[in-house]
């Protein structure tokens, strides 16, 4: 899933100070598992600027509404009366759902109040590392399931580097080294071979905006927008 | 020949070729690099220039290789992959081949958390293994990375990094053949103090027939003092430094620490000299060039050859 963390509440402050309207918006999916941005977040991110602005003599009205996704028109078309009582809006869904949020509602300035962190798994309750940088160009299958561009802090497509520290990698004795991992695991099932040739240079794929249609789709012609 | 450097000519000869570093320093100053290239003058075939080594920024790996061509000393210079991409790194190839670099050494480099600048953006678009194969193919075959041809294509003599180290060790000697493949004509290899890990990487190298296919430089790097010993035992990643070392060091008579540690050094060499598949020592004598010519002296391999 994508996971993010709350902006720290100062920088929050700062990006709504000359707001008097706000609706903070959540996200019920990824952000909501990973603690970050659903409703119970919302009401406690709202219970801290509410107070917070009052103590500055300065005080603000607050909205809040979570929806199911935000990177989803269907579900952002439930804002649409709502938002016309606000004068600015306070996203707390991933990078993805705040750029729908602002494309939705041109008119009004649209903040983040997440900082998106990756798409990660979840190692227990409220512990997540990111597996994935979603490069487009898959190597899973030659590297034993384990993301070199990800896990090593070099991206190596050709590791493991001369760093390796009995091995972890050299920029943090806790962070093990994706490519002792991976000589580890290839090891095991007998498929070294696999990482015996050269990886040739990478063709970035991640370079510019990427669009994905499944193959028995097409793009609309015409997208509608509010 | 690939390139007609000096380091090559001596190699291709035959000769147990000794080469040397100097890093560049943090400001602008052209008289240090001079000065400190003035120790290793007639003392080693060719002299590393570090490119922003341990991640911290430094007068550029090719201005200061240029000083020192003007100085008379031949550079090996050093490019990482992490401060540029494949477009930067070709064109910095062209300009320091025009400007006379014969060598040069490709690496991945430190990660950029251990510099001075932790925050920056590691580039990264290519590591060690595929710069290699891309300088290679602009020598040989005149093109670019992109395919496109060169017009006067750079002529150099690849050399590339190897840690007998550090862990997986079995993956080592396969990490090395990779390098020979990808194009490396010579090895630089990581500072050694385990001789028994080295020996039997070495073994493996020339049972797999790599060390006939490339040359290979034994890593020298003197001791000054216990606390250096002691320091790249515990904090300097993929350094295998035994307690022996330190022992010897701690045993010496009060300020005799350093010469005991050049005196490892030379033994060291001397066992280089005669081991199967060695073709020669690499000196890091770190921010100590002014000893260099001492330590060619014990480690008799002066003169150096004089190559035309």
């Amino acid at each position: 899933m994508i996971v993010a963390k709350r902006k720290p509440f100062e920088e929050i402050m700062s990006l709504i100070q000359d707001h008097q309207k706000v609706l903070t918006v959540g996200c019920g999916t990824c952000v909501a598992v990973c603690l970050a941005g659903g409703e119970k977040e919302v009401d406690v991110l709202n219970a801290e600027l509410d107070m917070a602005r009052r103590l500055k003599d300065n005080p603000i009205e607050l909205g809040a509404k979570t929806v199911e996704r935000q990177c989803d028109r269907e579900y952002l078309a439930e804002l649409d009366d709502l938002a016309k009582d606000y004068d600015a809006m306070l996203s707390m869904a991933c990078g993805v759902g705040i750029q729908f949020l602002a494309e939705r509602f041109p008119n009004i300035p649209v903040y983040p109040a997440v900082d998106t962190c990756g798409l990660a798994v979840n190692q227990a309750v409220g512990w997540y590392e990111e597996r994935c940088r979603s490069c487009s160009s898959c190597v899973l299958g030659v590297t034993a399931g384990i993301c070199p561009v990800t896990m090593c802090a070099k991206g190596l497509y050709n590791g493991p580097c001369g760093g390796t520290n009995q091995g972890s990698c050299e920029i943090n004795t806790e962070q093990p080294c994706a490519w002792y991992m991976i000589y580890e695991r290839l090891e095991r099932q007998g498929r070294l071979d696999c990482i015996l040739k050269i990886t040739p240079a990478v063709d970035w794929r991640n370079q510019v905006p990427r669009t994905l249609i499944q193959p028995g789709y097409k793009k609309p012609e015409k997208v509608e927008n509010k | 020949m690939k390139a007609g450097s000096n380091l090559e000519k001596v190699l291709r000869a035959g000769h147990f070729a000794f080469t040397g570093e100097l890093g560049p320093p943090r400001g602008t100053s052209a008289h240090e690099v001079r000065e400190k290239a003035s120790h290793l003058k007639g003392y080693v075939d060719a002299v590393n220039i570090t490119d922003n080594q341990t991640s911290v920024v430094r007068m550029s790996s090719w201005a200061a290789s240029l000083i020192l061509i003007q100085e008379g000393l031949e550079p090996n210079y050093q490019m990482v992959c992490r401060d540029r991409n494949r477009l930067a790194m070709q064109s910095d190839i062209l300009g320091a081949y025009a400007h006379g670099i014969r060598n040069m050494l490709c690496l991945s480099g430190d990660h950029q958390q251990f510099g001075d600048h932790p925050t920056a953006k590691g580039v990264f678009d290519l590591d060690s293994m595929q710069l290699i194969e891309m300088v290679k193919r602009m020598r040989d075959e005149g093109k670019f990375m992109s395919g496109e041809a060169i017009v006067d294509p750079p002529e150099l003599f690849i050399g590339a990094a190897a840690n007998p180290f550090a862990e997986p060790l079995r993956w080592r000697v396969h990490r090395l053949a990779k390098k020979v493949e990808a194009g490396a004509n010579f090895i630089q290899t990581q500072c050694i103090y385990n001789l028994e890990k080295f020996r039997e990487w070495v073994k493996q190298a020339n049972d797999m027939g790599l060390t006939e296919k490339a040359y290979i430089l034994a890593g020298v790097t003197p001791m000054k003092s216990v606390g250096m010993a002691r320091y790249m035992q515990s904090k300097v990643p993929g350094m295998d430094v035994p307690d022996s070392i330190i022992k010897r060091l701690q045993g010496a008579e009060k300020g005799k620490v350093a010469a005991e540690g050049i005196k490892i050094a030379c033994e060291q060499i001397e066992e280089f000299k005669e081991m199967k598949g060695i073709a020669g020592v690499h000196l890091m004598a770190i921010e100590w060039e002014h000893r260099v010519p001492e330590i060619a002296e014990s480690a008799k391999v002066l003169p150096r050859p004089l190559m035309n």
